[in-house]
Formats: structure tokens, C-alpha cells, sequence
């Protein structure tokens, strides 16, 4: 196995990845509050509008990558891939629920109801976060480590492929749109359009913050274990306790590799 | 010696041997899971029973006598997708339990066999379920005569079946080892069913207006048609790897 000499390198330039995220966020916000008009109809309700789309297709983005991934750890058996699709989906689970809840805000200030079926991408989103969310309770309820990864690695390739097939099924059952305000960017007046491009630019940045700082986190987490257990003396194949986080083998745990690092 | 001729020759051989063996190896399986439920009678008969009583209890939950249009095809779809469910959660349970998968493993063939011949088995089952599912709906429910709504509804079920059998078998070998194989089932299983119970729906629900039922609309016989068809490809090349161990 091929490893670099640096060790414990996981956290390989997160600092200025923090850095660019914090200054990207606030640039996007202080553009959103202060850069952008006021839209004629809604007035500063669709201000959310710069945090709900980004969102949205961050998430959703982030479930085809997961996809993406995972076909990959099919393909090489590598359980860092497992890993890093295992991040992405977690991740994108959560900016899901971000997406979900400013929906609803949005939905509540202009049409007077939290939900509404006939807005296809909303209603789209909560069947792709159902399905996502049997995604964890599917790992944890296999603990032969191999199996986890590989059958969450099918199930991650199955619902990637559902989510483009989702919207579509549900584009075409939702008889009237509602007068959808910016339904693409093209008729965007131009300062609404960068500001909705730094917005999501600072939200691609926050995703691969976040999906960076948990990687770093499970990588250190799980070496500091390996480590723990070779202080005390056992061997480094004890049954590790039952999880849904993907096993890594680490370097630590094998003596005779000390030195080695796990490349993220 | 003809050495730059013969490992296509070979290989040609090969794969028609390989695509018998296939049809063969389905046919057997096929056969097989019949004669177990033949004899045992674990699924179908249960599916069909539970689809029988759901019927009851929306005619008490809903307080009407009769349906039809979007409500009908509604409770007619929402039944056979829950009793679906059902057989999609003992498909493969003899198979993990009593070593199934394991002799499965141990014999020379294609792997995709099983998937073929499991996708097969329960589109008999539903075959069967909607046999007799369908006449007691309109005997039970539905207000308008089920006779010049019986093409296009028979089209519509036969599409929504293939793909709730392909996810059902995908979906079954993927819940079936885990420890919490009866939950998850349903639970991956039903997100994954939605854009067909969305195009069977709409495409019955014109077949069951009282005053004049319509043919159901080209494009979710499509719909139906394409998700089956993609979902069908996605299984063909992720089935393996659930089989592995």
C-alpha cells in the first residue's frame, strides 16, 4: 500500500478551507441583506430564496455524489471511498432537512400554508429524504463490516439514480405550477443572479467544509481507538462495537506500518 | 496451427453456452420457488387475504359504499402495493434462513439468475394477488362496471407490477440480512415505489370515472414503462455484490 511520510495529515489544508467558507459565507450574506433588490411581489420574504435554492442543489447534488462514490468503492473495494460516500450522504441528509425547512418557511410566507403538494421540487425533496433516511438504520443493522460498506454502497448507487428519476415522476404528476418566482436563473436581473451565485458558491464551500471536518473527525476518532487498544494490549482484530460509521483499517493499529498515514 | 483463430471461436462458444445455461438456471430457480410456495403456501395466500381485508377497512375508514376515479385507483393501488410489500418480505427469507443463498453460491452460474428468477416469482405473485384483488375491488368498491375499463387496466398493472418487482427483489435481498430485515424492507422499498404508484394512479384513475372512463393517458404508461426499465438495469448491475458472502 502506497502511503505518504506525513503523519496524521487528515486535516491537510482544513484551516483554510474554514477560512474561505467563513468569508464566502459572509460575503454571500452581506450581499443578499444589502446587494440585491427587493423583488417586487414578495419583498424581503424572498430573501430565503438565496439560502433554499443553494441549498437544494447542494443536497441534492451531494446524494448523486454519494452515488458517484460508492460506485467507485464498488469498483476498488477501497473502504476510504465507502467512507467519503458514507460523508457526503450524511451531509447532504442534513443540508436536506435545511432545504425542507426553508421550503416550508417560504411556502408559509406566500401562500399562507407550511406545506403544498403542488410544488413539485419540495414534495420531490421529502420522498428523496425519506428514502436517504433509511440509509443510516441500513448500516447499522448489518455489522459485518465488508457487507455494511458494500450493501450500503448498492443502496447508495440505487437512491443516486433515484433522485433524478424522482423529480421527473414527480414533475410530471403535479398538474399546475404555482407561479414560481425565478424558476430558472436566465430570467434573473443581473444583481439577483450573482448574488444567488455567491450564495451558492459559499454554500458548495460550507458542504465541503463540513463533509472535510467529519472525515477528519471519524478518521481521528477511529485511530485514536486503535491506538487506545494497543495501549491496553489487544489484539487489533477485537470485535469493534456495533456502528454505522464505516470501518477503516488503520495504520496505528499495525505496528510494523507505524509512521503510515490514511490519505483521506 | 490456427492459434490466432481460435480463442474468439472459443469465446463465441462460451457465450452461447453461457446464455443457455442462463435461461436454464432461471428456469430452474423459477421453478423451484413455485414449487416451494405450491407447498407451502406461505405468501400468496396471505397477500391476497390482507388485500381482501385492507378493502374493508377503507370501505369503514373512508364510510362509503362505492368509489371511483382518483379515489378508486388510490385505494386500489395503495392495497396492492401494501400487500405487495408483504411477499417483497419473505422473498428471500428461506434463502438467507435455510441456506438457499449458499447452495445458490456454491453452483457454476450466472449470479443474475437469481435476480431473473425472484423478479419472475413475484411477478407471479402479484399476478396472482391481482386476480384476485382486481374482481373483489369491483365487487366490493367500485361503483362504475369494471368491464370497458379492463384493457387499460390490465396494461397499467402489468407495467406497475414489472417494476414493483424488480425494486421488490432489489430491495428484499438488500433488507433480508440485516437484523432488522422487517422493517427495512417497507421502509426502502416504499420511496422507491412512489413514482409508480404516481404513474399507476393517474393511469387508472380515468379508467374508473363513473360517467365516462377515458383511456388512461400515453405518458404514464410511459413513465411507468421507463422507470421499470431503468430501475431494471440499475438491479441487473448492483445484484451481484449483495451476493457475495
Amino acid at each position: 500500500m502506497e502511503r505518504s511520510s506525513r503523519t496524521f495529515g487528515y486535516g491537510n489544508g482544513l484551516r483554510t478551507l474554514s477560512i474561505a467558507t467563513v468569508l464566502a459565507i459572509a460575503v454571500a450574506l452581506t450581499m443578499v441583506f444589502f446587494y440585491a433588490p427587493l423583488e417586487a411581489e414578495q419583498g424581503f420574504l424572498q430573501k430565503i430564496f438565496y439560502l433554499h435554492v443553494p441549498l437544494a442543489i447542494v443536497a441534492l447534488s451531494g446524494f448523486v455524489l454519494g452515488g458517484l462514490l460508492a460506485i467507485q468503492h464498488l469498483r476498488t473495494r477501497d473502504p476510504r471511498w465507502d467512507m467519503r460516500s458514507y460523508v457526503v450522504i450524511h451531509m447532504s441528509l442534513i443540508f436536506a432537512v435545511g432545504t425542507l425547512i426553508t421550503g416550508s418557511i417560504w411556502a408559509r410566507g406566500s401562500w399562507g400554508h407550511w406545506w403544498v403538494w403542488s410544488e413539485p421540487t419540495l414534495v420531490s425533496f421529502l420522498i428523496i429524504f425519506l428514502l436517504y433516511a433509511t440509509y443510516q438504520p441500513l448500516r447499522f443493522a448489518i455489522e459485518d463490516p465488508e457487507r455494511q460498506a458494500r450493501y450500503a454502497s448498492v443502496f447508495a448507487i440505487t437512491a443516486g439514480a433515484f433522485v433524478p428519476l424522482n423529480f421527473i415522476a414527480v414533475r410530471l404528476s403535479t398538474e399546475y405550477l404555482h407561479p414560481r418566482v425565478l424558476g430558472s436563473t436566465s430570467n434573473l436581473p443581473g444583481p439577483m443572479a450573482l448574488t444567488l451565485l455567491v450564495s451558492f458558491a459559499a454554500m458548495v464551500l460550507l458542504f465541503a467544509t463540513l463533509c472535510k471536518y467529519e472525515l477528519t473527525a471519524k478518521h481521528t476518532r477511529s485511530q485514536l481507538r486503535a491506538l487506545r487498544r494497543r495501549l491496553s494490549g489487544e489484539l487489533a482484530d477485537a470485535p469493534r462495537p456495533r456502528s454505522a460509521v464505516p470501518a477503516i483499517q488503520h495504520a496505528a493499529a499495525a505496528p510494523a506500518r507505524a509512521g503510515g498515514r490514511a490519505v483521506l | 496451427m490456427s492459434g490466432a483463430q481460435s480463442p474468439p471461436q472459443s469465446r463465441e462458444r462460451t457465450r452461447t453456452v453461457n446464455a443457455v445455461g442462463l435461461r436454464r438456471t432461471v428456469a430452474a430457480l423459477l421453478r423451484k420457488e413455485l414449487l416451494v410456495e405450491l407447498r407451502t403456501l406461505e405468501s400468496v395466500p396471505a397477500m391476497s387475504l390482507f388485500a381482501l381485508s385492507t378493502f374493508v377497512v377503507f370501505h369503514f375508514a373512508l364510510n362509503r359504499n362505492s368509489v371511483e376515479g382518483d379515489l378508486g385507483a388510490g385505494i386500489l393501488w395503495v392495497t396492492l402495493l401494501f400487500a405487495a410489500i408483504l411477499g417483497i418480505n419473505r422473498l428471500f427469507v428461506a434463502d438467507a434462513d435455510q441456506g438457499g443463498f449458499d447452495g445458490f453460491l456454491l453452483a457454476p452460474v450466472d449470479r443474475s439468475a437469481m435476480l431473473i428468477a425472484k423478479a419472475l416469482t413475484l411477478l407471479a405473485y402479484l399476478a396472482v394477488l391481482e386476480l384476485v384483488a382486481v374482481p373483489a375491488f369491483a365487487l366490493l368498491l367500485l361503483g362504475s362496471p369494471l368491464g370497458p375499463a379492463l384493457p387499460g387496466l390490465l396494461a397499467t398493472l402489468a407495467l406497475g407490477d414489472l417494476g414493483v418487482a424488480v425494486i421488490g427483489t432489489l430491495v428484499g435481498a438488500m433488507a433480508v440480512r440485516t437484523r432488522a430485515r422487517d422493517l427495512l424492507g417497507p421502509l426502502l422499498a416504499l420511496p422507491l415505489l412512489v413514482p409508480i404508484v404516481i404513474g399507476g394512479a393517474r393511469a387508472t384513475s380515468p379508467l374508473l370515472v363513473q360517467a365516462h372512463p377515458t383511456a388512461p393517458a400515453t405518458r404514464w404508461l410511459l413513465t411507468l414503462g421507463l422507470y421499470d426499465l431503468v430501475f431494471g438495469l440499475i438491479a441487473y448491475a448492483l445484484f451481484d455484490f449483495l451476493l457475495e458472502d
